[in-house]
């Protein structure tokens, strides 16, 4: 068994406290269960019946069916008095007012058909925890075993608990999603220019044309893409280019109850993009790769990749 | 919990949720190891034919035939690998050229052609005798791939020795510019810390040269014993050496490569170190242990110049070794650059699937495929240049009877 490399850097006491807790934790555990016994019989039958209906016995399940997937790459939809040389889209993300609530995560993936496990995802939430005395931040996204665990499935989207007993000295929520890079290291891997930058700086993926040889997933440095075994193609975030086109906002930016997502147009001065932008000393993420991202964050700090 | 975790990839420390299927599985690790070992044609070949080492001459035609059947199956991995695989040409006839993947139809399709034309100039006298002894069906199968073109006087054969020579030296560029890309495409890539190196093209070819020599050395070796005749002394020597040279710049330049990373000691190297002492440490071992051993082996043969059988079981075994050891290398370098997360803050644990479309069982067989391929191919042109070929005998009796078609003797012809 290997240490993880942030456990390496915990601090003794760190190490220790944590010890104590789970000892405190197993023994509240032990005095808890004989009350719980009565119940468990319930809770049991009732979480696998909830699992089977959410996680479904054939793995991944899709809001859209297949014949409705097809028939939308044959009859994309028309887009009138969309102009996409008029405009030039950014988003933004201010960490310190997200909370963690994955309502993002969840919108996301009704809306864009994507892949109802933990390792397919058009955008995540991660979150960074400093325990007291340390420098080094514990990660985990809600794609974590642990969080999984404990909500005993990949499609109801939480955080688990996990720090509620040490001592945090600085904790945030960061939430990832495709970069929009204006030089996209997908898009300059792609042997058949399936996927392709748009003029209103969307990187969009035709997947009619995509062969399905993932270098592009293995080329994006922020992980942002991944792969439909099912449809054999690669997916991305596309920033809800169908929402966006019609003068809508992306599905997470809608959802997000805290104003964490800002999006807009660069080219309308007052847009709240530019307003955050102006607002605001933002950064990119892994700013020496040279991809140029169209993401902007603020509040985070240099664990943050 | 099992059952909902089972599509995903083990991992420590933190990797970006969409990491934990890796992307490219065992079939790209085979990918450029059958490609390397195509490597070995181009030496002998361009040993003899440019640099007119005749001690090749034995096995220099039968290297060509090995060549060619292994680069027939070099792109099946790629395909197989491909989610949608009927789209496969749409890389070749609207090729993204930024990119390093749009260049592999046109690089693997120029050398298939590039072999095909030297493995006809090689054989062509053969196919004519063969076209005349043989009788029926196969006669006609021969005079078809001689093109109709049966001319084998000194002259012609003359200019397909030239011919042969231009092709040769056309393969030198062609094969380092083949086993480079294929480096390429894993070097380039600034996303990922194992691969992203300058020194990969390099790598990978002095890496396809010592694999593709020691291949050739092992199914020379092993034919040899099943036509139950003696391998040629001069051109084992002369492959020990070529193996040892070759061996020596591997060594050094991964030994480089390896060491650039460990003393840049960039951020995450905690992680990259992690990645050599965790999930590639059985691969590591297995590659550096038989490279050292056959190194070794190589360098006391290099003094103490064994010959005859000696030669041929040392030869053999240090060959086998660093074919293993060569296929440990592509694994380390594939799977082990997906292992090691994009976040450089954790790793994962890649596990092989067995039965499937991506699976060791696929491996396996296109693995075999080249060797079925090219016992088929050496029926229908014998490479050896010993008495026993039957090609041999026919170009024999071919040129006998023609000698006695112009002395006006042409009556005995019947007799064969």
């Amino acid at each position: 068994m290997m240490i993880l490399p942030s456990e390496e850097e915990m601090t003794d006491q760190d190490k220790q406290k944590i010890e104590e807790d789970a000892f405190m934790s197993r023994r509240g555990f032990l005095g808890l269960l004989g009350k719980c016994t009565v119940c468990a019989g319930a809770l049991v039958t009732a979480t696998s019946s909830a699992n089977r209906v959410l996680s479904g016995d054939k793995g991944a399940t899709f809001q859209q069916s297949e014949a409705q997937h097809i028939e939308s790459l044959k009859n994309p939809p028309k887009i009138p008095d969309y102009d996409w040389t008029k405009h030039q889209w950014a988003f933004g993300v201010d960490t310190d007012r997200c909370i963690g609530c994955l309502r993002c995560m969840e919108a996301c993936k009704a809306e864009n058909t994507v892949q109802e496990d933990s390792s397919h995802h058009r955008t995540w939430v991660e979150r960074y925890v400093y325990l007291e005395g340390s420098d080094k931040a514990l990660v985990d996204s809600q794609a974590d075993p642990k969080n999984i665990q404990n909500v005993r499935s990949e499609t109801k989207f939480r955080f688990d608990n996990r720090y509620k007993d040490v001592k945090v000295d600085k904790a945030y929520f960061v939430p990832k999603l495709c970069n929009q890079c204006e030089n996209p290291s997908c898009v300059q891997v792609c042997p058949t220019g399936a996927t392709f930058k748009a003029p209103d700086g969307v990187v969009l993926i035709d997947a009619t044309y995509c062969i399905g040889c993932q270098y592009c997933v293995q080329a994006c440095p922020y992980g942002a893409r991944s792969f439909n075994e099912q449809r054999g193609t690669a997916e991305k975030c596309n920033w809800c280019y169908h929402r966006i086109t019609k003068g809508l906002n992306p599905a997470c930016v809608d959802a997000c109850p805290t104003g964490t997502r800002v999006f807009g147009d660069r080219n309308d001065k007052d847009s709240p993009i530019n307003m955050f932008i102006k607002n605001h000393r933002v950064q990119v993420l892994k700013p020496e790769m040279g991809n140029a991202p169209n993401v902007y964050y603020l509040g985070i700090d240099r664990e943050v990749s | 919990m099992e059952t909902v975790f089972e599509h995903v990839t083990p991992y420590i420390g933190y990797v970006y949720p969409n990491e934990t299927e890796l992307p490219w599985s065992e079939l790209i690790v085979i990918y450029p190891y059958i490609t390397g070992l195509v490597a070995g044609a181009f030496v002998v070949s361009s040993l003899h034919h440019v640099f007119g080492m005749e001690r090749f001459k034995a096995v220099s035609r039968f290297a060509l035939l090995t060549a060619l059947c292994f680069m027939f199956f070099a792109p099946v991995p790629l395909l197989l690998h491909l989610g949608q695989p009927t789209r496969a040409f749409n890389a070749v006839l609207t090729p993204h050229w930024s990119s390093a993947m749009a260049a592999f139809g046109y690089v693997a399709g120029f050398y298939v052609c590039l072999l095909l034309l030297e493995v006809w100039f090689a054989f062509r006298e053969d196919m004519v005798a063969l076209s005349k002894s043989k009788k029926g069906l196969m006669g006609k199968v021969y005079r078809a791939i001689t093109l109709y073109s049966d001319d084998v006087s000194p002259a012609a054969l003359e200019t397909d020795h030239k011919i042969a020579r231009i092709l040769a030296m056309i393969g030198i560029p062609g094969a380092c510019g083949l086993h480079g890309y294929v480096g390429f495409v894993f070097g380039s890539l600034k996303t990922r810390e194992w691969w992203s190196s300058d020194l990969m093209p390099i790598i990978f070819l002095m890496s396809a040269i010592v694999s593709g020599v020691g291949l050739l050395i092992v199914i020379y070796v092993a034919t040899c014993k099943y036509r139950k005749v003696v391998p040629d002394n001069d051109a084992m020597v002369g492959l020990k050496q070529v193996l040892w040279a070759s061996l020596c710049v591997v060594l050094v330049i991964e030994g480089l490569e390896l060491l650039e990373i460990v003393y840049k000691a960039r951020e995450g190297i905690e992680s990259v170190m992690d990645l050599i002492k965790g999930p590639i440490w059985a691969g590591m071992s297995v590659q550096w242990g038989l490279s050292l051993f056959s190194f070794a082996a190589l360098s006391a043969m290099m003094v103490w110049k064994p010959n005859g059988k000696h030669l041929v079981i040392l030869l053999f075994i240090c060959s086998l070794s660093l074919m293993v050891a060569v296929l440990a290398m592509r694994w380390n370098v594939v799977v082990g650059g997906q292992e090691l997360s994009k976040t450089m803050k954790g790793l994962l644990i890649y596990y092989p699937t067995w039965i499937g479309r991506e699976s060791m069982l696929t491996v396996l067989i296109l693995f075999c495929s080249p060797f079925a391929t090219l016992f088929l191919v050496t029926q229908l042109l014998p490479p050896w240049e010993d008495k026993k070929s039957h090609a041999t005998h026919a170009r024999l009796v071919t040129s006998k009877s023609a000698h006695q078609v112009k002395t006006g003797q042409g009556q005995t012809m019947e007799a064969h």
